[in-house]
């Protein structure tokens, strides 16, 4: 797999090999009855990270998460939590708190007491929960509704009560089920933003997770990506997006166009790939760890895919395969063309529209073709 | 194909559209039958026997048949409407009736405090328990009722009397034989142990119904399991509390049998001084009396009671 270049100055402490984590997740497994919810995770997670779990349904992530929150215990494993072993403490023992995807904000409590529940339990004296009351209320922009109850705010004022009673005990690690889950989408692009300036702010670590793939390139620091509870793979959103390491992760994030392919050129600084399903060689500008005649699979997203009427410069003879245009969808910033190649195999290929109402674009029923760079793809073994 | 189309055929004519028109000729709705029924119900079956009651409760006791002083009288053209009050004056002069009435909210108030405290941990478990076993649990709590109330009182005699099961047990321990039978206590238990599911089942609806994600949050801002019930659980299942306990303290309140069979003569229950009135000594009025002044001193508690769950209701509303 492609390593980007190192930055000069690079300030992510998972990139750090000395950095100690703040969350250590070791080989942790959780079973319900015969079914492995959790199957051998492993997770370090840093200080003021903002970490993603991503997955769909059964995947595991929201009962990683409430390992970490203490409702379940791990069948085998650890948890250790900022150098103490959390494993079997219970969840009112912990330095963490959640946010409900629910909310779980209690009915026969107005706002200010849900926010002061977790102050009332540490025994703070009055004036001093008063005042956290107050500076929570106005960090989540709900100063004057401290007298409603639940049932008379919105859904995403409900949303920012949660957020702030979760806040309130300044906890180490601030857990978040589905946090944007229950509110519309223009809402949730406002709140999106509005959550990661608050974690900037407080320096929280920030554990959240979400099946909505957007939501987690847009808040994660750092993604991991779990199928079948398992851990996919972990990275920056654009190691996940860009150099996914397997199948499941290329085609769980955005779209992706596979293609199966042999081997027939194993160089160390390109490789070339037959591919019968594009009907062309793709031609990959790096090294790659394979054997020649492997069966491997390429994947290249559709925005790295370039559209043209004239055979373009073709050196390595490569990376061009023709094809009929057969379906467009306009999406206005850019559209979206389903190229049926000559091989029988079609093409998500993306155009952005640059031009204002281009007369000249191409459209249904031509014939194209198809090139990328030779660092387009991704070469994926798994 | 939508179901407007012009071409489609008229509707067709149900069977009550000719009764419906026929109703609405003499001006009545389907509506108003509907609400008319239970009106008429309740008319018939409640409000004229109530007032009937309360009519020979301002009537005297008489010789003869019926055995009370009729309410008008005609004399001379002139009818004559009698009134007496002297039943519910002497139901507050003598202290037998004013007597009978306290410690009949007393029997009540106790058992229902005793039904609750053994009720709403037996709801709670129930509530909590795996969803296959819930409807089993609940047959269990209800599955008494398939015996016959005034069997099942019977039963409890067996229990408690002199050389009953109780007693029996205790004497093989060498334990000297306890008066249960004729005393508070047995009607303590007569009591609480035929109205125990009527605790129950409405605290195990409210209970069935709270939110997981509530108790999670409160153990994780910090609370303990006791706190959290405190805190949580008992104030949400407030609703559940009330209406468990007014159906509980209401048919305690006017209880016949269990004090009548369980209880000895120092048991005075509104209801059988009512019984002893009405039977012993026919003394109608009298009974008619007790029975408007026993409606009154349960109905003014229960609309307090009422209100209370109105608010808690009104302002635990989740969604």
């Amino acid at each position: 797999m492609a390593k980007k270049p190192q930055l000069a100055i690079d300030t992510r402490p998972w990139r750090d090999p000395a950095a100690k984590p703040f969350v250590r997740i070791r080989n942790v497994t959780k079973k319900f009855g015969d079914v492995h919810a959790v199957h051998d995770v492993s997770l370090d997670i840093y200080k003021s990270e903002l970490f993603c779990l991503l997955g769909g349904s059964g995947s595991g992530k929201s009962t990683l998460l409430r390992m970490l929150a203490g409702f379940e215990e791990p069948t085998a494993g650890t948890i250790e939590i900022d150098g103490q072993d959390m494993t079997h403490v219970a969840p009112y023992n912990r330095p963490v708190n959640m946010m409900f995807q629910s909310y779980a904000l209690f009915p026969h409590m107005n706002v200010e007491q849900n926010i002061a529940y977790g102050l009332k339990r540490d025994h703070l004296p009055k004036g001093e929960i008063a005042d956290r009351v107050a500076e929570l209320l106005s960090l989540v922009k709900l100063s004057d509704y401290g007298k409603r109850k639940p049932h008379q705010l919105s859904g995403g004022q409900r949303q920012r009560v949660a957020l702030a009673r979760a806040l309130a005990k300044r906890p180490k690690l601030l857990l978040l089920d589905e946090p944007l889950g229950a509110l519309d989408k223009k809402l949730r692009e406002e709140t999106q933003f509005e959550l990661v300036k608050i974690q900037e702010t407080l320096g929280v670590t920030f554990i959240v997770v979400t099946h909505d793939q957007e939501e987690a390139m847009s808040l994660a620091t750092r993604i991991g990506v779990m199928n079948q509870g398992e851990i996919a793979m972990i990275g920056e959103p654009t190691d996940i997006y860009e150099f996914p390491n397997s199948r499941f992760v290329a085609g769980f994030i955005g779209s992706v166009n596979m293609a199966e392919g042999v081997v027939i050129e194993d160089e160390p600084d390109h490789v070339r790939i037959r591919s019968a399903e594009l009907g062309c060689d793709i031609y990959v500008d790096h090294g790659v760890d394979c054997a020649p005649d492997q069966i491997l699979w390429w994947a290249v997203r559709p925005e790295k895919i370039h559209l043209s009427r004239e055979a373009p410069d073709n050196p390595h003879d490569a990376n061009v395969t023709r094809g009929l245009v057969e379906e467009i969808s306009y999406l206005g910033d850019m559209s979206v063309y389903q190229v049926l190649l000559d091989s029988g195999k079609r093409l998500r290929v993306t155009q952005t529209n640059t031009v204002r109402g281009n007369p000249d674009s191409i459209t249904w029923d031509e014939p194209v073709y198809c090139t990328w760079g030779g660092n387009a793809g991704s070469v994926l073994t798994v | 194909m939508s179901s407007y189309d012009i071409d489609s055929p008229p509707p067709r004519r149900r069977a009550w559209t000719g009764v419906e028109r026929a109703l609405a000729a003499v001006g009545l709705s389907g509506k108003a039958l509907v609400i008319a029924a239970p009106a008429i119900w309740l008319t018939v079956f409640f409000l004229v026997p109530l007032a009937v009651v309360f009519g020979i409760s301002l009537t005297l006791k008489q010789f003869g048949r019926p055995p009370y002083t009729p309410l008008l009288t005609t004399e001379e053209g002139t009818v004559q409407l009698t009134l007496h009050l002297n039943n519910y004056i002497r139901l507050f002069t003598d202290s037998l009736y004013v007597a009978a009435y306290l410690n009949s909210i007393k029997i009540a108030l106790i058992s229902t405090i005793i039904a609750l405290l053994i009720g709403y941990p037996m709801a709670y478990a129930i509530a909590r328990a795996p969803e296959r076993w819930r409807n089993i649990l609940l047959m269990l709590v209800i599955l008494p009722f398939w015996t016959s109330f005034l069997l099942r009182v019977y039963a409890l005699t067996g229990f408690m009397r002199g050389n009953g099961v109780i007693n029996q047990v205790l004497a093989v321990f060498g334990i000297e034989p306890l008066v249960m039978m004729q005393t508070d206590f047995a009607v303590y238990v007569g009591i609480v142990y035929t109205y125990l599911p009527f605790m129950i089942l409405p605290l195990y609806t409210n209970l069935v119904k709270l939110d997981g994600a509530l108790l999670e949050a409160s153990a994780d801002l910090g609370a303990r399991p006791a706190r959290t019930f405190l805190s949580i659980t008992l104030p949400l299942s407030m609703p559940g509390i009330i209406a468990g306990s007014m159906l509980v303290f209401i048919p305690a309140i006017g209880e016949f049998v269990i004090p009548s069979l369980l209880g000895g003569p120092s048991t005075l229950m509104i209801g059988r001084v009512l019984w002893d009135e009405f039977f012993a000594n026919t003394n109608w009025p009298r009974a008619a009396a007790v029975a408007i002044a026993m409606l009154v001193a349960v109905v003014v508690p229960v609309m307090l009671l009422q209100k209370a769950q109105d608010a808690v209701q009104d302002s635990g509303r989740t969604r």
